[in-house]
């Protein structure tokens, strides 16, 4: 391989870093009416009036629009991006009479310049019928308050979901009889597990703006991962015909799920479908720490059955997950909270029951790791304190239990582990960060104390029978191709590494390939990048896509040469007979496929795919703990990754990198909570504390790739992997440090210090 | 109020609403490096220059720049794109929504310090918050970027 596995760098690199103009709310129009949302004050209520005679008096408001506003054909829909039917219940209105959460949109202002839209926000004059709101998942199912009572609510897939019992979803699914084997096991550990509403924080925050075009449609250009589902979700809230809806992605400020919920775009539709005129929404980042779409707040009950020989025979989990006022992304989170980290284990049974509730908090959503996380902290927490329990290693006790290649996957949909290095992973892990040499905790001269914890993750790649990958690509000027993909490119860089695997197969330098995208009306379909799809799939479609088009240029080459296309040769640069009787370089084909040709260089390949493959990853923490105050501080973090062949072995290390920073914080700062009337406190960065320099120490990454024969070059996913290991082997540190387990994330320096002043004590 | 600065070496009055931040100004002014990534001057991504010094130009009335130079990455073209390269060659630009704030208090360091240290690096830079790269991209960036001006043809490239 020439170009894949090589690490160039992203074909934007320097317009980036040189801060060029290239997102959304540098290319909107500078006429665009500044679209703000009212929002609820109140965690639950229904809007009984409201006057907006004073707001519309103001000279540069255009409009006020309420829930009597709406297009008559509006329907219910999800803001989740997903294939239709979408699994997430159709339980939104853009705007709706009842209240559900405190931030829920009231009314939607448009007005000539920010000035006017804030005083016409003051202006608009609500009465409410404030409602006791229902605020604790744990009680939800089946509570006396009903967040979603109305009758047009509709569940589009059976995902045992019931809006007069606030289930979102229910799920079970098992593999052999958990009780008799738990009954069997000389342990069982009954663990319960909390973990929050994590936020995405990409920098960029959600933000959209709209414009009407030459055929009089609606034309939506903002940060999204999911252009052809936002087409669909806007068309539908708006009640319009789908053709009449065009939707673009410039460059987005990262991504990480957020932009997989159309949390922005449906305000400045509608406010240009109704005016005609050009408008745009950018949160703030108040809006975006208290009414986006976080990660599902999520309790679980964890049972681990072993014998005192280390043999894990058994896992049952109940999780209760969080959707808060709307059920996006609900059903399909929780998925992933069971199966991803049951499914690191080889077990004789298991089970795993989950309830999906509503309740009167900020509405969940996407964010990386879509519900795995949750689990592989509540898993990998049990499975390390079992290893304490046994007095043995915690690398001994998954090296006896762990899945490998070939093995049948019961809780993982019945597939096969057609690749997997996660033994050499572990073993990577234990060499790479001295875990014999250094041991589990040590006192350092500063009165700290120094401690690792492990933990191990997978992930799948792609939805399988139901993501579609898509990839155009065509002959260009002087023998330069261009490539079109449908797949949103936020930061990740799959523009760059999907141009690698076209010049990989077109062996052209990565120069002469262009990458255009997304815009929906010249795209090929693709389902977005979400699910962890991209490089799977995509790179399946772009693989096919320069296979097909290097076959129809020797076709080319043979009509004009005038012999059979088995004939010819082509090696990327030209296309020669085997005799040496004629050659034609791709300059001349691309000439000549302009001039009197009926061969089309130019094409399309969709991809499915039967299989998830996972990626697997092991991580080791060493952290410093001051027992005094409680204080944890990661000093290292060593990640083995197997993600297949890496496409781009830069990218995917610093998609790692980026993932365990993350993880980290949802680890040890990271943290939502609520007022008892409903509000969120941690609603800007300041409170909120995400990862800064200072507080990740050292990351060192590495990779044990296998090699996946359904992906192209080899290659399974990284994107959304890399976010797990760090709750479960941060919280595993700070235990074997303080003697004391931690079963919610985040472990807060009150907690860290409470269990060792406990400890002192005893 | 008029409002009399030099921007990117370019001097300018404007007519401006007293109240305007700096970084609304700029950005007015065609500046789109400037990024605004929260309200409460925890991000960093909208450093900017004035009489070369970074500040957060979403905590300053574009005002305070009356009579003074302010810099945006516009305004730095050559000396971005020289340690711009070797970001990219980490691939730890990412999204790059942050790369601007993140740049200019980078080239800010190492200007007033041609060699700093790994803790000196990520005690100036704690400011400037990145959500995609892990921090240790940039960091192995700017690391071959000194090594690289203080080799024989960085220094003469100089």
């Amino acid at each position: 391989m020439k170009i894949v596995n090589t690490s160039v760098p992203k074909k934007d690199a320097l317009q980036l870093l040189t801060g060029q103009p290239v997102y959304t709310d540098d290319l909107a129009p500078k006429d665009c009416l500044i679209v703000r949302l009212l929002r609820s004050p109140y965690a639950s209520a229904i809007v009984k009036s409201v006057n907006k005679k004073a707001a519309l008096l103001i000279p540069d408001i255009e409009a006020v629009y309420t829930w009597e506003d709406l297009p008559a054909d509006a329907k219910r829909f999800t803001l989740a991006g997903q294939t239709y039917p979408e699994p997430s219940p159709h339980d939104h209105l853009i705007l709706d009479r009842r209240l559900r959460y405190v931030g829920d949109p009231v009314a939607i202002v448009a007005g000539r310049n920010e000035a006017a839209v804030e005083k016409a926000l003051a202006l608009i004059k609500v009465e409410y019928e404030v409602l006791e709101p229902l605020l604790d998942p744990t009680v939800a199912k089946d509570n006396k308050i009903i967040v979603h009572p109305e009758d047009d609510w509709e569940a589009l897939c059976p995902v045992g979901a019931d809006n007069k019992r606030n289930l979102c979803a229910h799920a079970e699914s098992n593999a052999g009889d958990i009780e008799a084997t738990l009954a069997d096991c000389d342990i069982v550990l009954d663990r319960t597990y909390h973990t929050k509403a994590v936020q995405q924080c990409m920098m960029e925050t959600y933000r959209t703006f709209c414009t009407i075009d030459t055929y009089g449609r609606l034309v939506i250009t903002g940060a999204t991962q999911v252009p052809f589902h936002v087409r669909r979700i806007v068309a539908l809230a708006l009640g319009i015909p789908k053709s009449k809806v065009r939707v673009i992605k410039p460059r987005i400020g990262g991504g990480f799920g957020a932009k997989q919920t159309c949390v922005s775009e449906v305000y400045p539709a509608l406010v240009t479908w109704l005016t005609k005129k050009p408008s745009k929404i950018v949160f703030s980042r108040y809006e975006c720490m208290t009414a986006s779409s976080p990660r599902h707040e999520t309790h679980m009950r964890v049972r681990l059955g072993a014998m005192k020989d280390g043999r894990i025979r058994g896992i049952d989990m109940y999780a209760v997950s969080n959707t808060g006022a709307y059920g996006d992304h609900g059903p399909t989170t929780v998925d992933l909270t069971g199966h991803k980290p049951i499914t690191l284990y080889r077990t004789e049974s298991y089970r795993f029951v989950a309830d999906v509730v509503y309740t009167n908090n900020m509405p969940a959503g996407a964010y990386r790791g879509y519900g795995a996380p949750q689990g592989m902290f509540a898993v990998e927490s049990a499975v390390n304190e079992l290893a304490a329990l046994l007095g043995m290693d915690a690398f001994l006790l998954r090296e006896k239990n762990i899945i490998h290649e070939g093995d049948y996957l019961p809780s993982y949909y019945g597939e096969t582990n057609t690749s997997c290095a996660l033994d050499r992973c572990l073993a990577r892990a234990k060499e790479l960060s001295g875990w014999e040499e250094k041991g589990l905790c040590r006192k350092l001269q500063n009165g700290k104390v120094r401690a690792l914890g492990m933990a191990m993750a997978m992930q799948g790649s792609a939805i399988p029978y139901l993501d579609v990958g898509g990839a155009t690509l065509r002959l260009g000027d002087e023998g330069t191709y261009n490539l079109l993909i449908g797949a949103s490119d936020m930061g990740t860089g799959c523009d760059t590494i999907l141009a690698q695997i076209a010049a990989e197969v077109l062996e052209c330098d990565l120069d002469a390939v262009s990458v255009f995208g997304v815009d929906t009306d010249a795209s090929p379909y693709d389902s977005g990048s979400y699910a962890s799809s991209t490089t799977y799939l995509t790179g399946q479609a772009v693989y096919q896509a320069a296979a097909e088009l290097r076959r129809r240029l020797t076709l080319l080459a043979a009509k004009l040469l005038k012999c059979e296309a088995d004939e010819i040769i082509f090696d990327g640069k030209k296309a020669a007979k085997i005799d040496g009787s004629g050659a034609l370089t791709l300059a001349e084909l691309a000439v000549a496929s302009q001039a009197g040709n009926d061969v089309a260089l130019d094409v399309t390949a969709s991809t499915k795919s039967t299989a998830s493959p996972p990626p697997f990853m092991v991580g080791v923490a060493e952290v410093d703990i001051d027992t005094e105050t409680g204080e944890v501080r990661p000093v290292h973090y060593y990640g083995v990754v197997d993600c297949g062949t890496c496409i781009n072995p830069n990218l995917a290390k610093v998609q790692t990198e980026g993932g365990i920073v993350q993880g980290i914080g949802m680890a040890l700062s990271e943290n939502v909570t609520y007022a008892p009337d409903g509000r969120v406190y941690e609603n800007s960065l300041m409170q909120y504390k995400i990862p800064s320099r200072l507080d990740n120490g050292r990351l060192t990454v590495v990779f044990e790739p296998s090699y996946e024969k359904s992906g192209p070059f080899g290659a399974k996913s990284i994107g959304e992997l890399v976010i797990n290991t760090p709750g479960p082997a941060i919280a595993a540190a700070i235990a074997n440090a303080v003697g004391a387990r931690f079963y919610e994330l985040p472990v807060t320096p009150e907690q860290v210090a409470m269990a060792a002043a406990a400890r002192k004590k005893k | 109020m008029e409002l009399t600065l030099t921007l990117n070496g370019k001097k300018m009055s404007r007519l401006i609403e007293p109240g305007i931040l700096l970084l609304d100004f700029l950005r007015s002014e065609g500046c789109y490096s400037v990024k605004r990534g929260c309200e409460t001057s925890n991000c960093g991504l909208c450093t900017v220059f004035l009489d070369d010094v970074p500040v957060l130009s979403c905590s300053l009335l574009a005002a305070r720049a009356q009579g003074r130079r302010v810099t945006t990455l516009e305004g730095l073209r050559q000396e971005a794109e020289e340690l711009a390269a070797f970001i990219a060659a980490q691939g730890a630009e990412q999204c790059g929504f942050c790369n601007p704030g993140f740049m200019m208090n980078a080239i800010a360091l190492l200007r007033e310090k041609a060699e700093p240290s790994v803790d000196e690096i990520r005690d100036y830079l704690a400011g400037n918050l990145c959500r995609c790269s892990g921090y240790e991209g940039q960091l192995r960036g700017i690391l071959a970027f000194i090594e690289w001006r203080k080799s024989e043809k960085g220094g003469a490239a100089r």
